[in-house]
């Protein structure tokens, strides 16, 4: 198949990379910013806070394992506290990445080559994060094995019609999809930081890494296949994980779970709550390691916009359950759409609104979108929003259930928030040693991003 | 500059993805089976016991039934171990001075139970009753095995809740006529009707034995 070249380039549009890079400056500036630059101050800042509250998270989850749940504010009728709301959020944050990898480069979004390494590595540690919470919810942790059908002596399998038991398939699925993902697309990078590499050790390392990547027109022809092949498999994940996480709620017969919305609303939240811990997380790098001139204010405005347009999805959502509450008839959804707004947890389904529903709206001005302050301020934003949207969805639905005997408050401990702050830090903190280490922006990606003669190379065009 | 990797390397690297795999899937293998061996279930080993009580001379030399000594096998959860006034029955007029049965008298004398090695032990979470079985048709070979030819006493069964479960499922294939419960030799049939028949006779409700409630209580 010949070369296809697209004209994408309009004359008055920002360019994807700043003029007066080529090749070798892209090289110099990526690989050179892990392997010869002094890490920057604020980046040891970074680390050194983010590590504090690692500490936090294992003390938190030592004291967890020797006392139980018991330590967290949990009860009957709200079985799940912060454990799920974290699982949820952290999980929903995680989907940026495919979506950015797999989706986008398949719609030939060449954008994307500036995000994606940073995006993939970002719903890596997210997963992580979020995989921890359920495990932590257990009540014998140890025994989480038990969730994996495995050949056991006690014949006993897990229970397949469990939305629990699906969420595992799920959620390991996804890990390991993106984990694949993410490492193939690594390895012509983790070659040029060999070959770059002046330390034998770092030569060692990054050469073990790059599995003998020689950058052979064969090598190349199947790096291509099984990237291609690897999004395919990717792309219908972005929109199951989250749709299996949604029935966790949806498949149980709780007033505000048991909502055929559910699974889209989930996921589009989870694109949305991704792509603003991308901007949250991307705006202080790029400050860091003056990457403006790969992530450029155009990249931030499309990522706002995304952000915008799921947003929106999940307004409707809530639009959505609010007309069936009332359009039902039925008194158990009215009351609890009643109790949501009125109840003694109302506070968080307003703050939910401000953040999740009116203030992002802001994006609609680009002004806000290409103001890189306002731009961090209202990921932050949607980011706190999304935590809420979880935390309404648990607590307010759980807290009034059908027996008026039951009803109870759930009134978070130090533990929860030790728990939950404790696995920001890892988050931030594995995030930034993986900035440290690793190309954070695929180097061989962005230069087909370079322009050539007012166009761009395709290369998803290869396979075609 | 040279090549830190010799050219050696690429069969390393791909030797090593292999062995990876191969080390697994021993591991995992070998780990079941040392999992379920008598090294871990103790299955078949004889247990060395204070007393080296025969099952095989009582049972089988002697002719003494089960429950003889097991009184409360019929009535109570536990089978029961017998009280040492029960050995003391035939052994203060026969073997009593045998220096083997030492510790049987000195019990005797000091009203201090024997102490016997459990043979069989169920996890606490398991709620087992030995009546019940008995009195729905469980024979004590079924699960004990020929005890009649133990000269020490060990353990045929792993008691895996798979174990339990192959006959929570399938009772029909187990059961026994009331008349055989002690029997060592009684042997199921090859067609099961008639073990359907003595499910239907002693109202074993089979579809409720493998709820979890049954023996988690």
């Amino acid at each position: 198949m010949a070369y296809k070249y697209h004209v994408t380039e309009g004359e008055n549009v920002a360019p994807l990379i700043a003029p007066g890079h080529d090749y070798a400056t892209i090289t110099d500036k990526i690989s050179g910013d892990v392997l010869d630059r002094k890490t920057p101050r604020g980046m040891m800042i970074t680390l050194a806070v983010s590590f504090l509250f690692v500490l936090v998270l294992i003390g938190a989850v030592s004291y967890l394992f020797y006392k139980g749940v018991g330590i967290w504010g949990i009860n009957i009728p709200v079985g799940w506290g912060f454990a799920i709301v974290n699982l949820v959020w952290w999980i929903g944050i995680g989907h940026a990445g495919t979506l950015i990898s797999a989706i986008l480069l398949l719609l030939h979004q060449h954008w994307r080559n500036a995000i994606n390494r940073f995006a993939e590595a970002m719903t890596l540690f997210a997963v992580a994060c979020a995989g921890l919470f359920p495990i932590l919810h257990l009540g014998r942790p140890w025994l989480a094995y038990w969730l994996t059908p495995y050949p056991n002596t006690m014949e006993v399998w897990p229970n397949f019609r469990s939305p629990l038991v699906w969420d595992v398939f799920a959620i390991s699925t996804y890990l390991l999809v993106s984990f694949m993902f993410w490492f193939v697309g690594l390895i012509p990078d983790l070659a040029s930081m060999r070959d770059r590499a002046r330390k034998r050790w770092q030569k060692i390392c990054y050469g073990v890494l790059a599995m003998g990547w020689r950058g052979s027109a064969r090598h190349w022809h199947r790096y291509e296949t099984s990237y291609l092949l690897l999004a395919g498999l990717a792309t219908p994940l972005v929109v199951s994980v989250h749709s299996v996480v949604s029935f966790d709620f949806a498949v149980g017969i709780i007033p505000g779970w048991h909502a055929t919305i559910f699974p889209p609303y989930f996921v589009a939240g989870a694109i949305y709550s991704g792509f603003a811990m991308v901007i949250t997380l991307m705006i202080p790098v790029r400050k860091l390691y003056h990457l403006e001139d790969f992530v450029t204010d155009r990249h931030l405005d499309f990522m706002a916009k995304v952000m915008l347009g799921t947003g929106l999805i999940v307004l409707y959502g809530y639009l959505s359950e609010l007309f069936f509450a009332y359009y039902s008839g039925s008194e158990y959804e009215g009351f609890m759409m009643h109790n949501r707004i009125t109840g003694p947890y109302g506070w968080s389904y307003a703050l939910l609104i401000l953040c999740n529903g009116l203030i992002p709206q802001a994006l609609w001005s680009k002004r806000v979108r290409l103001n890189t302050l306002a731009l961090f301020l209202i990921s932050i934003v949607v980011n706190v929003g999304m935590w809420l949207e979880r935390f309404v969805i648990v607590v307010t639905s759980l807290h009034r259930d059908f027996l008026p005997s039951s009803w109870d408050m759930y009134t978070p401990t130090i533990w929860d928030w030790a728990t939950y702050v404790g696995s920001l830090g890892v988050f931030v903190w594995l995030m930034f040693i993986f900035v440290r280490v690793m190309p954070m922006i695929s180097i061989f990606e962005i230069k087909h991003l370079l322009p050539w003669k007012g166009r761009i190379y395709d290369t998803s065009a290869d396979a075609n | 500059m040279a090549q830190i990797f010799h050219p050696g390397m690429k069969v390393v690297s791909r030797a090593s993805i292999i062995l990876f795999v191969i080390v697994v899937t021993v591991l995992v293998v070998v780990g079941g089976a040392m999992y379920r061996s008598g090294y871990t279930t103790n299955v078949g080993n004889p247990r060395e016991q204070k007393v080296p009580f025969s099952h095989e001379h009582h049972v089988n030399g002697l002719g003494i039934s089960c429950a003889y000594c097991h009184t409360s096998v019929e009535k109570s959860a536990f089978a029961g171990i017998p009280p040492t006034h029960t050995c003391m029955t035939c052994h203060s007029q026969i073997w009593n001075t045998a220096p083997v049965l030492e510790p049987v008298r000195e019990s005797y004398r000091t009203g201090r139970p024997l102490e016997w090695i459990r043979v069989h032990d169920l996890p606490d979470f398991a709620y087992f009753n030995h009546s019940i079985h008995v009195n729905k048709g469980v024979g004590c070979e079924t699960c004990h095995g020929r005890v009649d030819r133990m000269p020490l006493t060990w353990s045929v069964n792993t008691l895996h809740m798979s174990w339990c479960l192959d006959c929570h499922r399938n009772p029909e294939k187990y059961v026994r006529p009331k008349s055989e419960i002690y029997s060592m030799t009684w042997k199921a049939g090859t067609d099961t009707a008639a073990g359907r028949r003595l499910v239907e006779e002693y109202d074993i409700h089979k579809q409720q034995l493998s709820d979890c409630s049954i023996c988690h209580r």
